[in-house]
């Protein structure tokens, strides 16, 4: 461990607050990255199927 | 054109089914290992790596920013590659990972960006300054952004893959442009960490909780770009059969 305390841990000597943010930033963009997809895929597999559908009874 | 020196898994890529069924597959893998990856690579770089003896610990952003920077490189590679691909082989899927790419790789550049802006400030005393590398990635994100406008400028799928290519193909100049850019220019950035010929100027515990990173961040977007792909095959290929099947819809 390169800290002694989670006290200092936090503080990243006194760099805290951009190392923290930095992570943030990273852990939103990670996940958008992986959750906007996987929410797109269920919205387009459920239109493609009511479409599919209604165009299979019009035919 | 001659196409009898490429290997058989080539033209295999080239059927969407396929493509849609391999990336099935491996997708639980990729995000298992990416998953488990990252989160070692940050443990290990923000809590156990050594501090830097100038910099103290706000170095830490090292694990985050380097592994960003050469993502958003590599993807726009992967993106003009597979843009050429499509041009020259017409070859649907190449054109739908391009078009997939662009939004991750976008968002990587901004991540690139925004923690190089925030390590700037406690490091060079500025959020930004206009030097030859922060302005050649910059420019990155901005050839993301036009590749994504002129992408769903154009209504034809075929005529929008073809633009965008072709812009993605032009931008692939500024490449060599942020690579170079530390050499050729003065700058305040640091030289790569990373190069093939030479050891790196940092001790192992500091640049292996890195290159843990790295391929965590290589694994991980590739991770993304599945999913992604994986919406443009289906919705693209909605009048094949196989699809039909997939979604249990008769006939």
């Amino acid at each position: 461990m390169a800290f002694e305390t989670f006290a200092e841990f936090l503080d990243m000597g006194g760099h805290g607050l951009y190392v923290w943010l930095c992570y943030a930033l990273g852990l939103v963009i990670i996940s958008a990255n992986l959750v906007l997809p996987i929410q797109q895929s269920k919205k387009v597999q459920r239109d493609l199927r009511r479409r599919l559908r209604r165009e299979g009874e019009s035919a | 054109m001659a196409t009898k020196w490429l290997p058989r898994w080539f033209f295999q890529l080239a059927s969407p089914r396929w493509c849609y069924q391999f990336t099935g597959k491996l997708l639980p893998w990729f995000a298992l290992v990416s998953i488990t990856l990252v989160i070692v690579g940050t443990v290990w770089g923000l809590a156990f790596a050594p501090a830097d003896y100038q910099q103290g610990n706000s170095f830490r952003i090292i694990y985050l920013h380097v592994p960003a920077a050469i993502l958003a490189q590599s993807f726009y590679m992967l993106m003009a590659i597979a843009g050429a691909v499509g041009l020259i082989w017409k070859m649907k899927v190449a054109d739908m990972v391009a078009k997939s790419v662009a939004p991750i790789g976008a968002s990587i550049a901004v991540l690139a960006l925004l923690t190089g802006a925030i390590w700037g400030k406690p490091t060079w005393g500025s959020w930004w300054v206009w030097d030859a590398r922060l302005t050649s990635m910059l420019v990155l994100l901005f050839l993301y952004l036009g590749v994504i406008a002129l992408n769903s400028a154009i209504e034809s799928e075929s005529k929008a893959a073809q633009a965008t290519a072709v812009l993605s193909l032009v931008g692939l100049v500024n490449i060599p442009i942020i690579k170079y850019s530390v050499e050729w220019w003065n700058t305040l950035h640091q030289p790569a960490t990373f190069k093939l010929t030479e050891k790196p100027a940092m001790p192992a515990e500091m640049w292996m909780p890195l290159l843990v990173m790295v391929i965590g961040f290589y694994t991980l977007f590739g991770t993304a770009l599945m999913l992604r792909l994986r919406n443009e095959i289906l919705q693209r290929e909605r009048r094949a059969s196989w699809v039909r099947e997939l979604l249990g819809v008769k006939a």
